[in-house]
């Protein structure tokens, strides 16, 4: 099951500011009528992105200048609600393969590691500065090297930081857990075996 | 030093370190629904792999369940193919499933707790948030993703960091008219709703230990709108009195040793916390969330916090309304009874006491969604139905309905409404500029009464 490391991830960059961006506005609830995540991608940040109408507003990923983005940068506790894995799903569909924020909420941090998709916090400080950066001047390449916890772009360094297990998980290659988790099926029946409790 | 119950629990379920410091822990009891699993199943399919321990996981049906037609086919074609997805999942898997014909049908955590599968010193996870719902017994439970519900699918384990733990402590007697809602609204605005990221949140204290079962699983259930994963709550005679004679409950042979079992993984006397908060029960009065997180929460009797936040401006200009005004007399179109936080007999029960006699105002849509189909059968044997029938409420059936609008429970437009749900994010209700308004069971009685967001003291002459 091993799959490629991620040792770098290169790319534009989109700032989504705000802080407790949730779930349900990465992908609204009525989204996750599905039974693949096939397609999800064109959902993401839909009623952000979309009025009641249908019509465009001028969230960030609807401007032209942002098209090529990879990078997300955003704020404190992104992320935070609900579990749906089709959150992290929907983002790396819709072309991006990392998020820079200045935290991130727990369970959306998991899903996005198990899913390769590289998520780094910054303080908030850099991550406004960064943003601003970005806005002038879209087309600045932005360089994370997860090794380094460093993130480059126009000459300059920001550290940023990520969970020691994901970064070694994605430096090895090993961050879809299946694989390891699999490896110790014998150890796991024997300590079911030894549980106080079963439901048969 | 002694142990708390997180780490005895974790202890116990804990297979093997993993490389980069992740452990390897077993999961006692796997609880499944339509929305997380399909994909999960097809990855185990396409991997040539089995469900390692059929016999520990559970499925229902609720997130996307109609609560008024459930004939099928369902009237909306995708969600008719989720239901398909999970019966043949369940079927081909050997998995008990508690469809509709079952008579046990729910919410999955208000199903898991009535049918004695949640115990004590267990370790539980779910594809859904709001497993944390299940510590209200002293288990350990996780709101996991697909990719997760895959794992434990394939090995019944997870691959986890280690958490921190803070003990939560609210002392002192409950003001009447404040209830565990409250409670959990009051910690979440006091902590944040990034506090608890890193934590599992051990609710104690004379307070949490006074609630009832049900008043400990609302209090639980929510520790995820603060950022915590895991909330519990240390097992007690209560505990053990709502579990005797349950479905899945240890029966009599064996009921004395799973006492000593679940006394034996409770909180030591001088266990350690990595932090430590204390609360007054007495400086808690009703709450209502006024925002789009439910950290924006304020006491009834205060005024709209005045702020320059951008967060604050945010909700702000979501919601209209007005910074130092009262959020008391506002209108509302919809009153929400139910979900996995508020959606049981004892707030069924409450919020019938309030509206035996009385009519909800004509402007608004009021919909009492009981939790399971155990809690229907129950309410209605206590003629609860009639009493929200008589006041002008809608009876459904069992399901998420409005708490996340996947069924066609949904607002329309900018509607308030004043909601026993879990979560006022923009757009949670099924319209992407529907406001939400979070209280308990008794507030949304007393708003659907009067048609306002009230005071329910004054209402219903609570002294």
């Amino acid at each position: 099951m091993s799959i490629n490391p991620i040792k770098k991830v290169t790319g534009k960059a989109v700032p989504i500011l705000g802080d407790d961006i949730d779930t349900d506005r990465i992908i609204p609830a009525r989204y996750l009528k599905c039974v693949t995540f096939d397609g999800i991608g064109e959902f993401a940040f839909y009623d952000e992105r979309f009025d009641a109408n249908g019509k465009p507003t001028n969230h960030p990923m609807n401007d032209p200048k942002y098209k090529d983005a990879s990078i997300i940068i955003s704020g404190n506790n992104f992320g935070c609600g609900s579990s749906r894995e089709h959150a992290p799903q929907s983002i790396k569909r819709a072309g991006f393969s990392a998020i820079i924020a200045e935290s991130f909420a727990e369970i959306f941090y998991g899903n996005s590691t198990t899913l390769g998709l590289v998520c780094v916090t910054m303080s908030r400080s850099d991550i406004n500065e960064l943003a601003e950066i970005v806005k002038s001047a879209p087309e600045t390449v932005l360089e994370i090297d997860i090794e380094a916890e460093n993130v480059r772009l126009a000459g300059k360094n920001y550290k940023c930081e990520i969970k020691p297990s994901t970064k070694k998980a994605l430096l090895d290659g090993e961050y879809d857990s299946l694989g390891i988790l699999l490896k110790n099926i014998d150890k796991v029946k024997e300590l079911e075996k030894s549980l106080k409790y079963s439901f048969v | 030093m002694g142990k708390n119950l997180f780490q005895k629990v974790w202890d116990l379920h804990k297979v093997a370190d993993l490389p980069g410091g992740r452990v390897q822990l077993f999961i006692g009891l796997h609880l499944i629904h339509e929305v997380t699993s399909p994909q999960a199943f097809a990855m185990i399919k396409e991997m040539g792999l089995k469900v390692a321990f059929p016999d520990r996981t559970f499925a229902t049906c609720d997130h996307i369940i109609p609560t008024d037609d459930t004939k099928r086919p369902f009237q909306d074609p995708l969600a008719e193919e989720m239901m398909q997805a999970l019966e043949k999942n369940t079927k081909e898997h050997g998995i008990t499933f508690f469809g509709p014909e079952s008579g046990y049908q729910g919410v999955v955590h208000i199903v898991g707790p009535e049918l004695g599968l949640t115990q004590p010193g267990i370790t539980v996870a779910c594809g859904d948030s709001h497993t944390a719902t299940h510590g209200a017994f002293g288990a350990i439970a996780f709101g996991i993703g697909t990719s997760q519900v895959r794992d434990v699918l394939a090995t019944q384990t997870m691959a986890l960091n280690t958490f921190k733990v803070r003990r939560v402590e609210v002392n002192g007697n409950l003001r009447p008219g404040v209830y565990a809602k409250d409670v959990i609204l009051y910690l979440i605005r006091k902590l944040g709703v990034n506090g608890g990221i890193g934590y599992a949140y051990e609710f104690a204290g004379s307070t949490i230990e006074g609630l009832s079962m049900e008043g400990r699983m609302t209090i639980c259930n929510m520790a995820i709108e603060g950022g915590a994963r895991v909330g519990y709550i240390n097992p007690d005679e209560k505990t053990y009195e709502y579990l005797k004679g349950k479905k899945y409950a240890p029966k009599s042979d064996r009921w004395d040793e799973m006492v000593a079992y679940w006394e034996s993984i409770k909180s030591d006397k001088d266990a350690e916390y990595d932090d430590v908060v204390v609360f007054n029960a007495e400086d808690i009065e009703p709450m209502v969330t006024w925002g789009i997180n439910p950290e924006q929460a304020i006491g009834i009797s205060e005024k709209l916090p005045e702020n320059n936040n951008p967060s604050f401006q945010e909700a702000y200009e979501y919601m209209k309304f007005t910074p130092g005004t009262s959020i008391k007399g506002t209108k509302i179109d919809v009153a929400f009874i139910g979900s996995c936080t508020n959606g049981r007999i004892e707030d069924l029960r409450e919020a019938a006491k309030y509206l035996e006699g009385k009519k909800v105002a004509k402007h608004v849509k009021a919909l009492a969604v009981p939790g399971s189909a155990t809690v229907k059968a129950k309410a209605e044997a206590e003629g609860l139905d009639k009493i929200f029938i008589e006041a002008g409420f809608e009876w459904r059936n069992p399901g998420c309905s409005m708490c996340l609008a996947m069924n066609p429970d949904k607002l329309i437009g900018d509607q308030i409404c004043a909601s026993t749900s879990n979560r006022n994010f923009k757009g949670r209700q099924g319209s992407s500029s529907g406001r939400t308004i979070l209280m308990s069971p008794a507030m949304v009685a007393a708003a659907a009464v009067t048609g306002e967001i009230s005071d329910l003291r004054e209402v219903f002459d609570i002294k």
